[in-house]
């Protein structure tokens, strides 16, 4: 339907079968949601970490959407990550209430402790809702409040630096 | 001693209550799980029941719960008494927090046993027009920051003709220091979807949709389990308490986009979109989600309406103070000693939340600001506190009451820092879709970061002349709230803290356009 002029080329075999088998079935079975498309990109992101160009096409498919409609849904979100997760993520709130209570500090050391580590990613959110009791953030998606350097330190403990 | 209560709010989960709880159950003592009393500062708050009541004792970690169990806290200061009686409780006006931090959340018995289901089983007694006329009458207004009047919306919806019509729910609570959707839903969520429901009848929507941020994971799980319950127990389906009358309810979760708290933005969002603000005209009443009529409201409008339909929009409109009718459920947050839920009728002053609900800083240094209502809030100086909390006074005065959020500062904080962070957020956050958001943020941050730098007062004064002129810019030329309020913080900071700036205190008003 949002085809105009000459027939597009067909699109390159995927390069992970198995993986573009299982995107197709998550796609197939939310397609009947009204505005499937947030729903069914959550599911592929908790299913395989993140969402790969691949992924794009297939959900396009299905979906009946252009590649450029998902992947400019998939671009805009935060949530929806486009590269391999690593092993551990810190993610610390930079919100005002946090910043209040000592955030920004917390964030810049996190930040610097892990440059160099690639098996360990450093975010920011904005807003955990935790704000009477911050700073708060994330770490390997549990929730902590009340954190400070020697805290997180603590809960970090054992991962490689 | 048989039953304790540990709260399995997000708030006391992320200070251990999860391991107290797990401690106290091994123990052999009962264990139930309520939702937050919201006062957040001695979470995990854990209350034993009594002859007296329900004692509270704060702060405790997993090891105090030997010495908590055996009486060792009895008469110590981490043993707050009767919770129910606790002067910081007493003191405020729980109306659509009644519930909220008493009863377990998803358990529905408790919920009617507590006033719960009364208003929706009102308003199916009632016309639609009639349930439209006692929110009208109660003068509720959007607590998502707006303030637009509840009632009118929902006539506009009621009036307009369509094959379908959605109510959907704003719980993208994305604001710093805003925090009482996110414990409402996880405390109480059947007055959420009781509010929906009220909402679907009187407008005569048979679909709806809560839009909940995926920063809160116990909200999503919690309000799923509800939603759940509440099919099984005939609440929302295909006969809302037997009535006929359909009402489906689905929870659609967000993707760390904070522009998706802005309404149009988060009808994109529900419709697979990407989050980006839709013109008004038309406005969403009217072509809402997938073009139809449909009811957007925050979570504490619709929160509010189970008590408006129960009591009666008078008794509701019989609260608060001006055209601010009601209850507020104001958030403390930030450098606060005692942060968390107050609710009270509107017209209580800013000092009274900061001073004597919150009990000034909690580094004990002077509160130098506040920011009332979230990141494109006001900062204010304590010479403001007697301001009360009401819509109209607080735009009179620059500000805006928002979402209730009040996020306390102490003296360390730099204003000028804090302006720049206001616009490096919105270009941060800002959707693209319009100029003045998406451009003169990033242009305001980097006019801001040449004050902070400038080295002699001819620079500073003309890129203060510049920053005028950008804010103007943004505040009438965007398209949305974001970049038309995100001036607001910058220009108050600038108008109260100008030593911050570099401009001296005596020569501000000559240095500012």
């Amino acid at each position: 339907m949002r085809q105009r002029g000459p027939a597009q080329a067909p699109a390159p075999a995927p390069a992970d079968p198995e993986r573009a088998a299982s995107v197709r079935a998550i796609a197939e079975q939310l397609s009947t949601l009204r505005g499937p498309l947030l729903p069914v990109l959550h599911e592929v992101v908790a299913t395989h970490g993140y969402v790969t160009d691949d992924d794009v096409l297939v959900v396009a498919e299905v979906l009946n959407l252009s590649r450029a409609d998902v992947h400019g849904v998939v671009t805009f979100y935060h949530d929806l990550r486009r590269t391999p997760p690593v092993a551990h993520r810190v993610a610390l709130c930079r919100g005002e209430a946090c910043q209040a209570r000592g955030a920004e500090g917390l964030y810049a050391e996190a930040a610097d402790r892990w440059s160099a580590t690639a098996a360990v990613e450093v975010g920011e959110v904005f807003c955990l809702g935790l704000c009477a009791v911050g700073p708060s953030g994330t770490v390997d998606g549990v929730l902590h409040a009340a954190l400070s350097p020697d805290r997180l330190a603590a809960l970090t403990d054992g991962w490689s630096r | 001693m048989t039953t304790a209560w540990v709260p399995c709010d997000a708030a006391a989960v992320a200070l251990g209550a999860d391991a107290v709880a797990d401690a106290i159950a091994a123990a052999g003592v009962t264990v139930r799980r309520n939702g937050s009393r919201g006062m957040l500062w001695l979470e995990p708050l854990v209350e034993v029941e009594t002859e007296r009541g329900r004692v509270g004792y704060g702060n405790i970690t997993e090891a105090e719960v030997g010495p908590l169990l055996d009486g060792a806290l009895d008469d110590t200061e981490r043993c707050i008494g009767v919770v129910d009686e606790h002067q910081w409780l007493s003191r405020q006006h729980r109306v659509s927090f009644a519930r909220v931090g008493v009863i377990e959340p998803t358990d529905l018995a408790a919920y009617r046993d507590h006033g719960g289901l009364v208003g929706l089983q009102r308003a199916l007694s009632l016309a639609p027009e009639e349930v439209v006329a006692e929110v009208t009458a109660s003068g509720l207004r959007g607590r998502g920051g707006a303030g637009f009047p509840a009632g009118i919306k929902w006539e506009t919806v009621r009036t307009a003709p369509a094959d379908v019509k959605f109510v959907c729910c704003n719980a993208d609570e994305g604001d710093s220091g805003t925090f009482a959707d996110r414990m409402l839903i996880e405390g109480d969520p059947f007055t959420l979807l009781e509010g929906m429901a009220i909402a679907a009848l009187a407008v005569g929507a048979t679909e709806g949709y809560v839009y909940l941020r995926s920063e809160y994971p116990h909200a999503i799980r919690t309000l799923r389990r509800a939603i759940d319950i509440a099919y099984a127990h005939g609440v929302l389906g295909e006969s809302v308490l037997g009535s006929g009358r359909r009402f489906d309810l689905d929870v659609r979760v967000g993707a760390g986009a904070y522009i998706c708290g802005e309404e149009t933005s988060m009808l994109e969002s529900l419709e697979g979109k990407r989050g980006e603000v839709r013109a008004k005209p038309p406005i969403p009443a009217l072509e809402g989600l997938f073009g139809r009529p449909t009811v957007v409201n925050n979570v504490l409008t619709l929160g509010a309406v189970p008590m408006v339909l129960a009591d009666g929009g008078e008794a509701y409109a019989a609260l608060g103070t001006g055209r601010s009718r009601g209850t507020q459920v104001f958030q403390l947050a930030g450098n606060v000693a005692r942060g968390g839920i107050v609710e009270a009728d509107f017209g209580v002053s800013l000092g009274d939340l900061v001073e004597d609900f919150g009990g000034g800083t909690a580094s004990g240094r002077p509160v130098k600001a506040v920011q009332v209502g979230g990141p494109l809030g006001a900062y204010l100086p304590p010479a403001q506190f007697g301001l009360p909390m009401d819509y109209e006074a607080f735009a009179d005065a620059g500000a805006m009451v928002g979402h209730g959020g009040v996020v306390v500062w102490d003296d360390t904080m730099d204003a000028s820092v804090m302006a720049r962070f206001a616009m490096e957020f919105c270009a941060k956050e800002s959707c693209g879709k319009c100029t003045p958001c998406r451009i003169g943020s990033t242009r305001g941050v980097e006019v801001i970061d040449r004050i902070r730098a400038a080295s002699d007062d001819g620079v500073r004064r003309t890129q203060l002349v510049l920053l005028d002129d950008l804010c103007t810019t943004m505040a009438k030329g965007s398209l949305c709230a974001m970049g038309g309020l995100t001036p607001m913080p910058v220009r108050s900071a600038l108008e109260h803290f100008p030593e911050d700036f570099g401009v001296p205190v005596d020569a501000a008003d000559g240095a500012r356009p």
